[in-house]
């Protein structure tokens, strides 16, 4: 035993595949305490705010300000505000305006600025403009209005009593406040969802419930399979025929169109996690049962089988102690494939939307549904599905890699 | 043995038109085509026959493991009752074997105690204290020449092959059962610790009296130790009678052929027969 598993430890595969999940364990353990809360809380308002880090503006403007002045702050706002395509457009009106080439110089954003305020007009057509583009001009110039103010904003609150705004705070362009000062910052590192979510902190909980599932699901399977493989195998007769029967039926009905109709049956309302896992464990036995029961065809006729008999000992007692012992490695390999399956069971039952109740869990599955539902991956918003699709990648791929480190040490014609 | 000695012991073990078919329709195999026996109390019968004649399936059958087609096993000349677990729980007090391969005889998994043990329990004496359990094991070794005290805590793996089989001769040491059947129990060890092992078997047969029903294909070992032996071909008897009957004076061709096949060191060997 203790030399088996030494054994399993030395399988570079397993190995790999063992310190992924370990770690993804980890993170489901370890986030949960570092960083508390509902993972289904909405915190924001508007859907698939960016990645990033967010700090109260309304604190910022009531912190201490201190003067920094840097010689570059006024280009980079500049460049923040125009971006190369308006300032490639702005060349293009210029140009058919009439204004010579060599007066227009791109690099120099606030020379450019200022000569097209010199000479941008409104109620000039230049020739082969359409008025879309005469419209989108207008924008244009709209929103370089004040572009070069440097004046100082100002901040005013509404007096209760007067109802006259009353002016707070002067903020000039060289103000700056330390970000430790504002008491309200919000890392987002993976952004929000469509329902406003924070990403990271739902992924995390989905990862938990998705593993959960395939552990239920997996156990199940597992154990259903397992009982009828070893009663099957080892009674054979008619109990091997009418099991075997049952298996085929269920192989011949492909498990997913099974799984879908359960699920759908069952209802919206009383579809938990558990409840799902359960439905997914009931239909993926089948395989277990048939290659448990071939292994212990193969095992009962076996002379410790025989020996054992001979000594007296009940069924109950050669199935745990002689065959089961035999056919052990076997059971923990299908197990470990069992949870990955059952896993990419979950999240396509939930894409086509017949997962657990979104209302009560998040999981893997669901959170790409929902991503899909609102067209994430057409927004530009991959922070809603990406990692989704990288966890349930490397959940995927370590457990296999796993099974297939164990299949090496197990087997040893298939070491190379 | 003469056959007027041989009758007047009791009958142990004996079978009439007993069958044993596999498959049916085209696929259909008769491992074992009506044959009738009469084993004697004491005696050591050779079951002799090449590979695939149906020894191995018979034996199966003697030792209850597997059912018969059709015929009927008695057992101390009444018809066997094994139908129930109970019923065959009693039945294989009084009928033991020994496989032919010692590494597969074995279960892996659990130590060598636990097979010894289990003979102890299996006649009736799991509510002895540990120590007097331990000095039966060890009188049971040290009658195959092993020491317990070397064995004790170790696992079947670590052992050798005919270290393993000589165990298995512990084994039947303690059961004590009436009939042994040694499935060529021989075959997958070296001739030296062969002819200790045969050595230890006719030595238990003549302290305890039981019947030994030993399978093998090798003629020779069989005229060496056996008083009856049972020519078996194709799944039917086509010989039978004493050892000296059989081999000396053997009419069935298949005898001669099986006689004529045993290699001998000091001649050329005639593949020409075979």
């Amino acid at each position: 035993m203790k030399n088996t598993i030494r054994q399993v430890f030395h399988s570079p595969k397993f190995v790999v595949g063992f310190v992924i999940f370990a770690l993804m364990l980890l993170m489901v353990i370890i986030y949960p305490i570092i960083s508390p809360g509902d993972p289904l809380q909405m915190i924001s308002k508007g859907s698939f705010l960016k990645p990033g880090v967010y700090f109260s503006v309304y604190d910022s403007i009531n912190t201490n300000s201190k003067t920094i002045d840097l010689p570059e702050a006024n280009q980079k706002r500049l460049a923040n505000k125009l971006s190369d395509t308006d300032k490639v457009s702005m060349v293009q009106w210029l140009t058919a305006a009439g204004v010579p080439a060599e007066d227009i110089d791109m690099e120099d954003t606030t020379s450019l600025i200022k000569l097209w305020n010199e000479k941008y007009d409104p109620t000039v057509k230049p020739e082969g403009m359409t008025m879309a583009q005469r419209n989108f001009y207008k924008r244009l110039d709209k929103s370089l209005d004040n572009i070069l103010n440097e004046q100082p904003l100002v901040v005013s609150a509404q007096n209760q009593e007067t109802q006259t705004l009353d002016e707070i705070k002067r903020i000039s362009d060289t103000d700056y406040v330390n970000l430790k000062d504002v008491p309200n910052v919000k890392v987002l590192p993976l952004g929000t969802d469509n329902f406003g979510d924070d990403v990271l902190k739902k992924l995390v909980s989905a990862t938990k419930t998705s593993l959960l599932i395939g552990l239920i699901a997996g156990s199940i399977a597992t154990l259903i399979g397992l009982t009828l493989g070893l009663l099957a195998g080892y009674l054979g007769g008619f109990i091997d025929d009418f099991i075997m029967f049952i298996t085929n039926l269920f192989t011949v009905i492909p498990s997913f169109v099974l799984l879908i109709l359960i699920s759908y049956s069952i209802g919206q309302d009383k579809r938990g996690a558990s409840t799902v896992a359960i439905v997914i464990g009931i239909t993926s036995w089948v395989w277990t049962t048939r290659s448990v029961r071939s292994q212990v065809i193969s095992l009962r006729n076996r002379d410790h089988v025989n020996l054992s008999k001979l000594s007296g000992h009940s069924l109950t007692s050669i199935i745990i102690k002689d065959i089961l012992p035999y056919i052990a490695s076997y059971v923990v390999m299908a197990f470990i494939l069992q949870i990955s399956t059952a896993i990419l069971a979950e999240a396509s039952l939930s894409m086509i939307g017949l997962g657990p109740k979104t209302a009560d869990v998040s999981t893997l599955g669901l959170m790409m549904d929902w991503a899909m539902s609102y067209s994430a991956h057409l927004n530009g918003a991959w922070w809603a599905y990406f990692p989704v699709i990288l966890v349930i990648a490397l959940i995927s791929f370590s457990l296999n890699l796993m099974n297939t480190g164990l299949d090496q040490v197990f087997n040893p014609t298939l070491r190379d | 043995m003469s056959d007027t000695v041989k009758d007047k012991r009791p009958l142990c073990l004996s079978g009439k038109g007993v069958t044993k078919v596999f498959g049916f329709g085209e696929k259909k195999t008769v491992a074992v085509d009506h044959v009738d026996f009469e084993f004697h109390e004491g005696e050591l019968i050779s079951i002799v026959g090449e590979s695939g004649s149906g020894k191995t399936t018979l034996s199966k059958m003697l030792l209850g493991l597997s059912s018969t087609t059709e015929g009927e096993i008695f057992f101390q000349g009444k018809p066997r009752d094994i139908k129930t677990r109970k019923k065959k729980k009693e039945y294989w007090k009084d009928i033991q074997a020994i496989f032919q391969d010692p590494f597969s005889s074995y279960n892996i998994f659990s130590k060598i105690d636990t097979v010894l043990l289990d003979c102890i329990n299996m006649r009736g004496g799991r509510s002895l204290p540990m120590e007097k359990k331990v000095e039966m094991i060890t009188e049971a070794c040290s009658f195959v020449n092993l020491k317990f005290a070397e064995l004790t805590n170790k696992y079947p793996f670590e052992l050798s092959g005919g270290q393993m089989q000589r165990l298995m001769i512990a084994r039947i040491f303690l059961l004590k059962p009436k009939i042994l059947l040694a499935d060529e129990p021989t075959s997958m060890i070296d001739a030296c610790s062969r002819a200790t092992i045969l050595d230890m078997l006719l030595h238990l047969r003549d302290e305890t009296g039981m019947t030994i029903i030993f399978i093998t294909h090798d003629i020779g070992l069989a005229y060496y130790i056996s008083d009856s032996v049972y020519i078996m071909e194709h799944g039917k008897f086509v010989e039978r009678g004493t050892a000296d009957e059989v081999i000396l004076h053997s009419k069935a061709a298949y005898t001669k052929r099986l006689i004529s096949d045993v290699p001998k060191i000091y001649e050329e060997w005639d593949l020409s027969t075979v």
